[in-house]
């Protein structure tokens, strides 16, 4: 189609010039330049010249444009992945001590995690849920399930993060995660559990 | 009330027992032990640590399931020995006057077979006191009326014969109806009434039961699918508090006993608020609220719905698990301010709060669940011990402990109103079931044989309306 244009351009302008010097044959004068066709001529070459840019213009965008598409279709699909993988470690259980609330430090880094997906995502609110072993006694057990759950947000919240976006809740040794009695099932059911309760659609990775 | 039987009568009577007995006891062995099963006689008893009491037994009256059900009452009050008669034979040696139909006779015509009374003369008082009860206890009909006629054996006489129009067995008071007359039996005998009339709360598989202190009539009286904690009885016995998970918090609600209507308690369903205790006089309800501050305690006054407390300031410390002093004046409570859990005392108002019962700082384990004894006397709690659960006792006096359970896991004790007796949880059969100890003999029988119950709590003597005449 460029080439075409081209061709056109040319021919036209050779047609131009062409008519010009064949218009006194028998007299070879000097010749007039004929302002009038002169500057057709040079209109005609300017419009094929700008039609042709204009079209060059039109095709550069279309492509530009099909390629933006295909680059956000592909970018929607890798966020809907990433979203999975942002929900899985934001869902991260963190674990604890024997009768303690401290956050263990081999657990500080799962909720630097969550920190950066509560940065990039500002609209997600989360709640997390204090759970206790069954050793312990049943009722000091919700206390100290409110002790876990309160030092994983108050975590959260000294590395920036609004208060007003994260509740807790304890369910002592209520709901346990493992059923048995071994020290395996105990270490699994001292845990915080972390839930999404709003703004949780499409989430960002950061 | 004196023996009309001449006396030769009585010798030849307790003759003819005592050469009957040791066949009795001979032939009980040869057959199966369940004749021979709960003796108690003479010197397998040990006079002195407990009054002796026979039940008299009674054949073809009807009465049988009230019998069995008072006696068993009396044994699990464990405040007399209750000396259980072998074999029929000497039984009607031994109560000559109530098997021969002319002696039946002859008492109705007397016209006093009425008053219930009329057995009384003809009990054989020598022969008792021989076999080493203290009291003798009969039941028997007169007309739609039960009696239960207490001897006194060392005085040879009534000591009181307590009616009551029990309803029909199978009824759903009949049961409570028949604990009632046991308890004023004990009443009669030692002047403090018995806690047969009472019932027990506990949690299963989130669910508030109820059952008898005796075992029987197991009933669910949680009336959501919601998982609920921590009953709790009012002090009158008509109605009772608990937790209940709704909505990740834990709202308080009070259910009436007769009706199951509920009601949640004014502030609740704002925070998590567990734990919940009447004080005595039924205008209190403390409880404990966790919070992004802690755990610590409030109260409100439950009569006018209002005049939400707070007791305790944690910060960084939890105060949890309140119990009123029966006196109203104090509290005991849990507090984690020593770094482990342990149990401290404060007045009602939340001021001077102070370590109540003592423990080695680096040493003692988690003490946790203090119940105030209705007596005021003592605080039962359970403490760590070696990585299990055992329960204690703390005389609120000399503020020392002393250790009651050692055997497997025990925990949550709950005091019966007689001070004396406590429920609790323990694994020592291979699973969680209730259990209760009385404290002053050491006894201690498994109340259900359930997997699973947990969180138990004692009710006050249930009373209803007054179906017994003096």
């Amino acid at each position: 189609m460029k080439s075409v244009s081209l061709l056109l351009a040319l021919g036209l302008s050779a047609a131009v010039i062409t008519a010009a010097s064949c218009g006194g044959n028998p007299a070879p004068q000097n010749p007039t330049p004929n302002a009038d066709s002169a500057a057709a001529a040079e209109r005609a070459r300017q419009d094929s010249i700008n039609a042709a840019q204009a079209d060059a213009e039109r095709q550069a965008a279309a492509e530009r444009e099909r390629v933006e598409n295909q680059r956000r279709a592909d970018s929607l699909a890798a966020l809907a992945r990433s979203s999975e993988e942002v929900r899985a470690t934001l869902a991260a259980m963190i674990h604890f001590d024997l009768d303690k609330s401290n956050i263990r430090s081999d657990d500080m880094g799962a909720l630097d995690r969550k920190v950066a997906i509560l940065q990039a995502n500002p609209e997600l609110r989360i709640r997390i849920g204090g759970h206790c072993d069954e050793r312990g006694s049943d009722e000091y057990n919700l206390a100290l399930g409110n002790r876990r759950a309160q030092s994983a947000k108050q975590y959260l919240v000294s590395h920036g993060i609004d208060a007003s976006r994260i509740e807790t809740q304890s369910w002592g040794e209520e709901r346990p995660l493992v059923d048995g009695h071994d020290e395996n099932a105990w270490s699994q059911n001292r845990r915080d559990e972390f839930e999404v309760i709003s703004g949780g659609d499409n989430l960002r990775r950061s | 009330m004196t023996a009309r039987r001449p006396d030769g009568l009585t010798a030849v009577l307790l003759a003819a027992l005592l050469t009957v007995w040791p066949s009795g006891r001979r032939i009980a062995a040869q057959d199966t032990s369940t004749i021979d099963r709960g003796v108690r006689i003479g010197i397998i008893y040990r006079p002195g640590v407990r009054p002796g009491l026979v039940m008299l037994p009674r054949t073809g009256m009807g009465l049988d399931s009230v019998r069995a059900i008072v006696a068993r009452d009396l044994d699990y009050g464990d405040r007399f020995e209750v000396i259980t008669l072998p074999g029929g034979d000497s039984i009607r040696l031994a109560t000559s006057s109530t098997a021969p139909r002319g002696t039946s006779t002859r008492r109705s015509g007397s016209g006093t077979a009425a008053t219930g009374g009329a057995q009384a003369g003809t009990l054989n008082y020598p022969l008792y006191q021989a076999l080493g009860a203290d009291f003798a206890l009969d039941i028997t009909a007169a007309g739609d009326t039960t009696v239960a006629t207490l001897h006194d054996i060392a005085a040879a006489g009534i000591r009181r014969a307590v009616r009551a129009k029990l309803p029909r067995p199978g009824d759903p008071d009949f049961r409570q109806a028949v604990h009632r007359l046991a308890d004023q039996a004990v009443q009669a005998a030692l002047g403090t009434p018995g806690i047969a009339a009472t019932r027990i709360l506990f949690v299963k598989d989130g669910k508030v039961y109820q059952i008898d202190q005796d075992g029987a009539d197991q009933k669910l009286v949680s009336s959501t699918d919601r998982q609920a904690m921590s009953p709790a009885w009012g002090a009158d016995g008509r109605h009772f508090a608990y937790m209940e998970f709704q909505a990740g918090k834990g709202w308080l609600y009070l259910q009436e006993m007769a009706t199951g209507k509920r009601t949640a308690v004014s502030t609740t369903g704002s925070a998590l608020d567990f734990t919940p205790a009447f004080s005595h006089d039924g205008q209190t309800l403390a409880f404990s609220r966790a919070t992004e501050e802690g755990t610590d305690l409030y109260t409100i006054n439950v009569k006018n719905n209002c005049c939400l407390r707070r007791l305790t300031v944690g910060r960084f410390s939890d105060n949890l698990s309140p119990t009123f002093s029966p006196d109203g004046q104090r509290m005991a409570f849990v507090s984690t301010r020593p770094g482990l859990p342990q149990i401290y005392v404060m007045a009602a108002d939340g001021t001077d709060q102070q370590l109540f019962a003592p423990f080695d700082y680096g040493v003692t384990g988690s003490s946790n669940a203090p119940e105030w004894s209705p007596d005021g006397q003592s605080v039962a709690f359970h403490r760590d011990v070696a990585g299990t659960l055992q329960v204690f006792v703390l005389d609120v006096r000399t503020r020392t402990v002393r250790q009651l359970t050692s055997v497997g896991r025990n925990e949550d004790p709950t005091w019966a109103p007689d001070s004396r007796h406590l429920a609790f949880v323990s694994d020592r059969s291979g699973y969680r079931q209730l259990w209760i100890i009385d404290l002053d003999t050491g006894r201690i029988r498994p109340l259900l044989q359930q997997s699973g119950a947990r969180l138990p709590a004692w009710s006050p003597r249930l009373s209803e309306a007054p179906s017994t005449t003096p």
